[in-house]
């Protein structure tokens, strides 16, 4: 039985905006029977340019028809401009998170709503551009390319739960590892050349809070940041960690490799008492 | 809430009268079997009923059982035993539709250089035994077919296919988890080698089963250790849960009858009813060749893992074949290798029934699921193009 959230579950028994909307300004389907799920979504805008309302009619799963039932609550109200910057990840989250192997379903109602914004700045729907990696479910080259970056996703496995793609046949496996190589090459030599000094700092820091430092609390340490210098990074430890023996191994192993991954990867983590 | 159970081909509720024979064995009477004090030797002569009652069940002799921990285990056993013992021969031939505990093996047989031919089904689900003739070579150690498939019910014609392999000198073994204890087997009478059975589908708990060897069958073991089951299965015997599948088998053996008769009837009504009262679902399996209490029907343009839950929230338990409840994106084997459009796989659920079920619960789920399906496909963008799609697929 899949874990799915209270909301999850409540989007299912009660779908908000099923049906279409009559004369749409943007209408489109992604999904397929084949592939187990699809999903219509249309909208209509008012004079200044805003969703007045949004109908979804989903073939799906429990997941597939929440995630359709909560973008539609989500971009009413929006301006085109605004529903355009929804991501996967923001329907999942409006919906209290998605088993991962579900996904998939957060990312047919990010692609239903791109091909629905399409459809009403008469351009071509963007998913169905590109070469087809995974022939059972029809996923593009593209598509996988994309929500590896958006979701910053590292394995096969989470592509599959993803997109599908590799869920079938696995004929595509190699395909999709060298798609995932490429992206996170991409990623790196991005964001290396633009990360200004104080960037760099900001995103210390916020490593070390999201990554580190809960760890080390429920062990009853911390950490401090005291300073960077160029790519020197000076710590200091608090708590359990300041007496610990084991600390200055978990700075070298632990910290400094989840900052060199993360934010730079030249980096040096060097403990100073303070 | 009681939950209206119709999910017996995955497990089924202990008999209370299996709970209670086998509670003294959790308790007071915890000597090991083997032991030479009286304390240990009365449970072995509890073990040594059970296992009269289990060939009882199959019209087998009683040294003919050997008790194992699950139906995967004795699918196991089974096959590397035959492997073992005809070390020469490396082929094996099996089915599409087989259980994963017989499929996977299968698998991992390939990759240690046997070949595998797995005999395709119709439409129906029924065996193509003209492909089944002519794949028994030589070079084949065993066939493994499964007496009555887990999804649809669909039953086997497994003795004439192990008269067959006999006649080729082909061991036969049959994995009849399924068909134990809901129609009559007598293995006096028959041409199977060896058979699988497991407890907690026929009303014993979870974690107990048994492997059938005919007598005078080579034998090799699958998990070494001491002289238990005769040297055939290492390790101590999980004496309550033998005694409870002993206590089953005899009960399973009694209401087999009811199975037959008061079960069947319960699923015709509610498989007659549902195919009349909501439009586009159609039976998956021969009708014709079934098990008593299975049925799965195809509830066309919904998806099986939301048709589950909304039943759930009526404690009803059902069970699915579409790809989101099978956790591969890919809908159920079974479905698959019986080429069932698509339109229908993603929205087949399976009922099994059993003893326990009442008329009372069959007409809620009569009562309750047509609502359900209906409002699930006027969620569907597919449900409205249904008429254009629908003679597409079956034309």
């Amino acid at each position: 039985m899949w874990e799915y959230t209270d909301k999850v579950k409540e989007h299912f028994l009660n779908p908000r905006n099923v049906g279409e909307v009559e004369n749409p300004d943007g209408a489109a389907t992604v999904g397929s029977l084949a592939c187990g799920d699809a999903l219509k979504l249309t909208f209509k805008l008012d004079e200044n340019g805003r969703i007045t309302d949004a109908r979804f009619k989903t073939f799906g799963c429990a997941s597939a028809i929440a995630s359709a039932s909560a973008l539609t609550e989500m971009i009413k109200g929006m301006t085109v401009e605004e529903a355009a910057k929804i991501t996967n990840q923001d329907i999942a989250n409006f919906l209290g998170g998605l088993p991962e192997e579900k996904m998939h379903c957060s990312v047919m109602g990010r692609e239903a709503l791109e091909a629905a914004i399409a459809h009403y700045r008469g351009e071509p729907a963007p998913t169905e551009e590109g070469k087809i990696v995974c022939e059972c479910f029809g996923v593009t080259e593209e598509e996988i390319a994309r929500v590896v970056r958006e979701n910053n996703l590292r394995t096969i496995e989470e592509v599959t739960n993803y997109t599908k793609a590799g869920g079938g046949c696995g004929g595509c496996h190699e395909a999709i590892q060298e798609i995932i190589d490429r992206v996170r090459g991409e990623a790196k030599e991005i964001i290396r050349p633009k990360l200004s000094n104080i960037q760099k700092i900001k995103m210390i820091e916020e490593t070390i809070d999201r990554e580190i430092r809960p760890t080390l609390q429920m062990d009853g340490g911390d950490l401090e940041l005291i300073d960077v210098v160029g790519n020197r990074v000076l710590v200091a430890t608090r708590g359990a960690c300041a007496s610990c023996a084991a600390s200055h191994l978990t700075m070298k192993q632990v910290v400094e490799a989840k900052l060199r991954e993360l934010v730079w990867p030249e980096l040096e983590v060097e403990e100073v008492s303070q | 809430m009681n939950p209206i159970y119709l999910d017996n081909n995955a497990t089924t509720r202990v008999a209370p009268e299996v709970l209670e024979e086998m509670l003294p064995y959790l308790g007071e009477f915890y000597g090991n079997p083997s032991s030479m004090h009286t304390f240990g030797g009365q449970v072995g002569r509890k073990v040594r009923r059970a296992r009269e009652q289990v060939a009882g069940i199959i019209n087998a002799t009683p040294e003919e059982i050997i008790f194992t921990s699950c139906g995967t285990e004795s699918d196991n056993t089974a096959i590397r035993s035959a492997l073992a013992t005809n070390p020469g021969k490396r082929h094996i031939v099996t089915t599409r539709v087989e259980h994963p505990a017989v499929l996977s093996l299968g698998a991992r047989l390939v990759q240690e250089g046997y070949r595998v031919t797995e005999i395709p089904v119709d439409a129906e689900g029924r065996l193509n035994l003209a492909q089944y003739a002519k794949s028994l070579t030589p070079d084949t150690a065993i066939v493994s077919v499964m007496w009555a498939n887990n999804e649809t019910g669909v039953i086997f014609p497994v003795e004439e296919m192990a008269a067959q392999a006999r006649n080729r000198g082909i061991l036969f073994h049959t994995d009849a988890v399924q068909a134990v204890g809901k129609i009559p087997l007598d293995m006096k009478n028959s041409s199977i080698d060896m058979l699988s059975l497991s407890g907690h589908k026929l009303h014993a708990p979870k974690g107990v089963g048994a492997l059938y060897v005919r007598k005078g069958t080579r034998f090799s073991p699958f998990l070494i250790g001491g002289h238990q089951e005769k040297g055939r299965r290492g390790g101590t015997e999980n004496v309550p849960s033998i005694i409870a599948l002993g206590v089953a088998c005899g009960l399973a053996a009694q209401k087999m009858d009811v199975e037959n008769t008061v079960v069947k009837a319960l699923r015709d009504k509610l498989e007659n009813s549902l195919l009349e009262k909501v439009p586009r679902c159609r039976v998956n399996g021969d009708r014709s060749s079934r098990l008593p209490n299975t049925s799965n029907i195809s509830f066309e343009f919904v998806e099986g893992e939301a048709i589950l839950l909304r039943l759930d929230e009526y404690a009803i338990c059902a069970s699915s074949g579409s790809a989101c409840t099978s956790g591969s994106l890919q809908p159920s084997h079974v479905l698959r290798a019986m080429g069932v459009p698509f339109t229908m796989a993603h929205g087949s659920i399976r009922f099994s029934l059993s003893i326990y079920n009442t008329e009372q619960e069959i007409d809620f789920v009569i009562d309750t699921l047509p609502g359900i399906i209906e409002n699930l496909r006027a969620l569907s963008p597919y449900w409205e193009v249904g008429d254009a799609i629908c003679v597409r697929v079956e034309g």
